[in-house]
């Protein structure tokens, strides 16, 4: 080959410019090999929000949901469940939920009820011991594990033991409370769990 | 490009005229010059390519009953334990090879540290050597999930969690690495692809790699002299022994007491009482109940010892991280003129023996429940083990070291 005909300029022009367009488009080949490590749509399906409708729930009243493979619990209280909050908080490991994260309790949650509206309670449903799921026994009445029992949940794999608002005895096996998962209404005939009302 | 004549005749002959056969044999093994004086700590390099062979050779039978689904992990592998001939001692192989993989490496790596070995011009070595631990660990733990026993989920469940303590991106990320808001099928799937295919591979290129550049600048030993320095008249150094026979031979014995070892554990103690498999992997993964008490296989639970001591989340696993990509520096924070401990001084020697017990001390309270004592203990040791590190450019520099021989000693 002819060395005085080589036009260097051009040769490192069009070798950056063959970089630079293969490097692009093995930017945009990577997105699918990316991408398809992300939750497939069979995954996003389950994990979605899960839409309950609570107009039908009277109270005392318990709807079970599954939300990321999880039982939420849905309960209608009356006034007199609501009534008994305050008067447990002595009971309580942590009656305030100080201890609860965002995760575990959204801000709208942040209240006395531990809910977005007073008589709606919506919790994730495994204990935050061991993940077994409580059972309502929602009737005011002397229990085997509670002379004083005011109504709540109860573990039956470890004798965890939550108030009307998830909130977690002491004596209990559990270390925090029942956790509550993101949730709005959609009036007063639907929750959807999974999503929020926009801050 | 002129023509290359071959010395040999018949198919090696004919092959060799086509490639380098000769010319990469003699390199690597003939006429590859090892010094004469390695000790015992010499056994492990070799030892640890015999355990990646053996970890191939049983996952690619074990791949052939094995299937990476939640719902059939664990019976599939049950099924390979119970029903495929022979499947109980592949699958037994395959486990117990993953615990010695790591005693072979964890020696490997204190004999480097020992003779300094990392030292120039050998830093390309210890690392790739580094990386190829990194990938280890990776790939010990994607295995320790495909059985999707309890300890495999929880165990998932718990270092994909880590992840999640980088701020920001953390909680996409791993719901990005499960591909699901839980460890499930997606999950073990992948896990699965990493663990047989990418990994593997990765390992194998990194392998030839270190050992290519190993044999770029030669072998270190125990006295840490460079044998290269003094050369006969046919250029070969004159402390140096051909590898093969010499060091083929070695390391056979070697080889056989080893797998003597292995063969033990694999017919009397697979599950090396709680430590080599879990008892409670034993039980298939049940997402809604956690066991009493989640740690990690016996080779990890040095770093957990660590995440564990220290009580903020993020910065346990900042300490975590940093304990093994700390090892990348050594051989530029080692600033003795001597390579060997024999020729060091006496700081050099007490600081790697702390440095050895607290790693080991660690790796026991990463098995225990973690007491308050416990816990106190292993933040000694936790700064110990980086103490070590950050304090080596001193201690090495102004450390009495003695003179080192022109030629390696020999105790014949």
């Amino acid at each position: 080959m002819a060395t005085e005909s080589v036009n260097h300029g051009r040769r490192r022009f069009l070798t950056a410019s063959t970089v630079v367009v293969g490097g692009v488009g093995g930017v945009f080949a990577a997105v699918p090999f990316l991408s398809a490590w992300k939750p497939s749509a069979r995954a996003v399906a389950a994990g979605a929000p899960v839409v309950a409708p609570i107009d039908k729930l009277s109270p005392g009243q318990q709807l079970v949901v599954a939300w990321r493979g999880k039982p939420v619990f849905v309960v209608r209280r009356d006034e007199a469940m609501l009534g008994t909050l305050a008067g447990e908080s002595g009971r309580l490991k942590d009656p305030e939920s100080a201890n609860d994260d965002e995760t575990a309790l959204p801000e709208f949650a942040r209240n006395a009820h531990r809910s977005l509206k007073p008589e709606l309670l919506v919790l994730i449903g495994s204990c935050t011991h061991l993940g077994c799921s409580p059972k309502l026994h929602p009737v005011v009445q002397p229990e085997p594990w509670d002379a004083q029992w005011k109504g709540g949940y109860f573990c039956p794999c470890h004798n965890s033991r939550f108030d009307m608002a998830g909130r977690v005895y002491q004596g209990s096996p559990a270390p925090t409370n029942l956790a509550v998962p993101p949730y709005r209404f959609e009036g007063d005939v639907r929750v959807v769990i999974g999503e929020m009302e926009a801050a | 490009m002129g023509e290359r004549t071959s010395t040999m005749t018949g198919v090696l002959g004919w092959l060799d005229q086509r490639m380098p056969v000769m010319d990469f044999w003699n390199k690597h093994v003939g006429q590859y010059y090892a010094p004469k004086n390695f000790n015992v700590w010499y056994y492990f390099g070799s030892l640890a390519l015999l355990v990646l062979v053996n970890q191939i050779v049983t996952g690619i039978f074990l791949t052939m009953h094995y299937k990476p689904s939640a719902a059939e992990a664990f019976s599939s592998v049950e099924y390979i334990m119970r029903d495929v001939e022979w499947g109980w001692l592949i699958r037994y192989m395959h486990s117990t090879g993953a615990s010695f993989f790591f005693i072979v490496v964890y020696l490997h790596m204190f004999r480097a540290l020992l003779y300094g070995s990392y030292q120039k011009p050998r830093e390309l070595i210890w690392v790739l050597g580094v990386v190829i631990f990194l990938l280890l660990m990776a790939e010990a733990f994607l295995g320790y999930v495909l059985p999707w026993g309890q300890m495999s989920f929880w165990g998932a469940q718990v270092i994909v969690s880590l992840f999640g303590a980088i701020p920001v991106i953390g909680p996409d990320l791993v719901v990005f690495i499960q591909g699901d808001y839980l460890p499930s099928d997606s999950t073990i799937n992948r896990f699965f692809a990493l663990h047989v295919v990418a990994l593997p591979i990765a390992l194998l290129l990194l392998v030839v790699l270190h050992l290519g550049a190993l044999h770029e600048v030669g072998s270190n030993n125990p006295d840490g002299v460079e044998i290269k320095k003094k050369k006969d008249a046919s250029g070969k150094p004159l402390d140096g022994i051909p590898f093969h026979p010499y060091y083929t031979v070695k390391d056979l014995f070697g080889a056989g007491v080893f797998l003597t070892l292995f063969a033990f554990v694999i017919f009397f103690e697979p599950t090396f009482g709680d430590l080599f498999l879990e008892y409670d992997n034993f039980a298939p993964a049940d997402p809604l109940v956690t066991p009493a008490q989640i740690k990690p296989v016996w080779y990890f639970t040095p770093y957990y010892a660590m995440l564990r001591a220290v009580p903020d989340k993020f910065f346990g696993v900042v300490v975590m991280g940093a304990a093994v990509l700390i090892l990348f520096l050594v051989p530029w924070l080692d600033r003795s003129p001597v390579r060997s401990i024999r020729y060091r001084g006496p700081l050099t020697k007490i600081a790697l023996a702390l440095f050895a017990v607290s790693f080991v001390t660690l790796g026991y309270l990463g098995l225990q429940a973690g007491s308050e004592t416990q816990t106190l203990v292993a933040r000694v040791c936790t700064f110990i083990y980086f103490g070590f590190f950050a304090a080596m450019p001193f201690f090495t520099a102004i450390d009495s070291v003695k003179p080192v021989p022109e030629r390696v000693t020999m105790h014949d």
